[in-house]
């Protein structure tokens, strides 16, 4: 394949991308339940906030739930108590992720690969064991009843206005996410990925471009949770804790990382399965657990991963 | 105020011989095999359950559980290592972790479909009941025995890998395996013992833990974030570090719930965050 073919070729992927994302996103809650078209968007803008460290930087981060669930919170707090408009309660969620987001990439940043892993881990534990001992969070409980408000006029309430609010938060962050994976900031940190004692020679800050990767990544994990809050009134401890953790990376190597469309679709299946598989109880987690064993011995590419690379040995 | 003082210094005591049988486990897989076990934690409540499975079902004491639990696990382990881990060598080392990880769902997800989330008590064995009198506090037998066994375990496995032969290997192997091979070591047996070495340590603690805990599905999970910090403390250069380091931290975890209760459950990250700031290679590490 030329260079030309194949940046027609890459263009041609990235329309059909996002025909793909758009089609399907507006017929969506005519089909499945709106609330559960919204959990499956906020899952997948969550995943591709992660997928932009873990796919493009290759970093793994083992603590983005801290972020999620911190601008839940924090957004249901805002909303619930203070009564204030959805879109200043989100941008204080969003807000608090990104500070969190600073603080983690600032430690864990200081060693790398495995050992970057474990430092997340850690460092979440803490937001973990905060939220439970913190009076306002609800304990066990969480934050229930979280109002939706209003957005110019239109009353949140319904579902549909909500899934249609949601659903253009979402692409919003998703135009993001794509935009700085293909500016030149992306390819930085891509050719760090690839070779960063090779980025160090060249003379990029190596530190620098990882440390604004990881905060880009928490505030959109953050946007992810504070949609959550105001889209499924909710937050509880399960979206600070570190099985939400796993359960991003799951999507995100289920997808196929470092692709577009791929923690999207990880997302959606995820989401169906823990949806669907509910009743099961405790055989998710061995469910789950499965999927990551077969993922990482036969399909490390990952779903669409692996129909990319399908695609390209036929042309 | 004394006695609660040396009360809460000796559970951190005890605490800190598990996260130092644990990190060990943990330093020697990574040495080796450049795999983060993130199944460790299942693997220990792997062996809490089998001598509580052995005890309730067959009868099996304690002391045969200390032998055959982690015998069983270790062979569980070599299982892993020849079907999974070998499979993934040369790759992106996250991919063991990610394998790992897996396998800690499906191993704690099957314990809770089949034992739900309520613990079930393990009795002290009758040898080790009762306790000393010493004055200032009064200090349970078999507490000691955990302290000075895992001591003696974690004083063992240093010297086999810094004193003896079969260690000199491990080292060489840590430093260059194909070097190793070539001088006709058959490097792949080595790589699969030591894993289920590393693990059958990990069950090793499971039992001699279950008398002390109650044995749960999720006794692990919660246990290996911290040996996870204690490991990014240490840093895994040493076998020595990670001894000293797991019963520091125990103590330094202790000395918390002693002074601020509430603290506790954070103080071990809090303390990795610091080391982080000051000295990122951990305390006993070698910066790459």
């Amino acid at each position: 394949m030329t260079g030309r073919a194949r940046r027609v070729w890459s263009g041609q992927a990235i329309f059909v991308a996002w025909a793909t994302v758009v089609a399907v996103g507006i017929v969506a809650p005519f089909v499945v339940y709106p609330v559960f078209a919204m959990n499956v968007l906020v899952m997948a803008l969550f995943a591709s906030a992660f997928n932009l460290l873990l796919g493009y930087s290759g970093l793994l981060s083992f603590g983005h739930a801290a972020f999620l669930g911190s601008a839940a919170y924090v957004t249901g707090w805002a909303a619930k108590s203070w009564h204030l408009p959805v879109l200043v309660s989100m941008g204080a969620g969003v807000a608090v992720a990104t500070v969190l987001g600073l603080l983690f990439g600032v430690l864990a940043l200081r060693r790398s690969g495995i050992y970057f892993a474990m430092i997340t881990l850690g460092l979440a534990q803490v937001v973990y064991f905060l939220v439970v001992q913190m009076p306002w969070t609800g304990g066990e409980d969480g934050l229930q009843g979280i109002p939706r408000g209003t957005f110019l006029g239109i009353d949140l309430g319904n579902s549909f206005a909500m899934y249609y609010f949601t659903y253009a938060v979402f692409l919003a962050a998703f135009w993001l996410i794509q935009r700085t994976i293909h500016s030149p900031f992306g390819q930085v940190l891509r050719a760090i990925r690839e070779n960063e004692p090779r980025a160090i020679s060249l003379g990029y800050d190596v530190q620098r471009y990882k440390l604004l990767a990881f905060v880009i990544s928490a505030s959109l994990a953050g946007l992810a949770g504070s949609l959550k809050a105001v889209a499924l009134q909710f937050a509880t401890l399960g979206d600070v804790a570190w099985q939400r953790s796993g359960e991003v990376v799951l999507m995100t190597l289920l997808g196929g990382m470092g692709t577009v469309l791929g923690p999207s679709v990880g997302a959606l299946l995820v989401v169906t399965m823990e949806n669907y598989l509910s009743s099961l109880g405790s055989w998710v987690t061995v469910i789950t657990g499965t999927v990551f064993v077969v993922m990482v011995m036969a399909f490390r590419r990952g779903l669409v991963g692996e129909i990319k690379a399908l695609f390209a040995r036929r042309s | 105020m004394i006695q609660a003082l040396s009360g809460q210094l000796l559970l951190g005591l005890i605490n800190g011989s598990f996260y130092a049988l644990l990190s060990l486990g943990l330093a020697i897989i990574f040495g080796l095999l450049d795999v983060v076990n993130f199944a460790h934690g299942a693997q220990y409540m792997l062996g809490a359950f089998l001598a509580w499975m052995g005890l309730s079902y067959l009868g099996i004491g304690y002391w045969w559980a200390l032998l055959l639990s982690p015998l069983v696990v270790g062979a569980t382990g070599l299982v892993i290592e020849r079907v999974f881990l070998r499979r993934l060598q040369g790759l992106d080392n996250l991919y063991g972790l990610l394998l790992t990880f897996g396998l800690a769902l499906i191993i704690e997800g099957l314990f809770h479909h089949a034992f739900g989330n309520s613990g079930s008590p393990y009795p002290v064995p009758e040898l080790l009941r009762g306790g000393f009198d010493l004055g200032f506090m009064y200090l349970p037998k078999y507490r000691a025995w955990v302290v000075v066994v895992s001591l003696a375990v974690s004083l063992g496995s240093w010297f086999v890998i810094e004193k003896t032969r079969l260690g000199a290997y491990l080292r060489a192997g840590t430093e260059n395996p194909k070097l190793l091979q070539a001088f006709g070591v058959n490097v792949p047996v080595m790589f699969m013992l030591t894993y289920g070495f590393g693990v059958a340590l990990a069950a090793f603690a499971g039992v001699m833990a279950a008398p002390i805990y109650q044995v749960t599905p999720m006794m692990g999970s919660s246990l290996i974030m911290v040996v996870f910090a204690v490991v990014v403390i240490g840093g895994m250069g040493s076998i020595l570090g990670s001894i000293v380091t797991g019963i520091g931290v125990g103590l330094v975890e202790g000395l918390t719930k002693f002074i601020w209760p509430e603290a506790a459950s954070v103080v071990v990250f809090l303390l990795m965050a610091i080391v982080l700031l000051v000295r990122p290679a951990g305390l006993f590490g070698r910066q790459k």
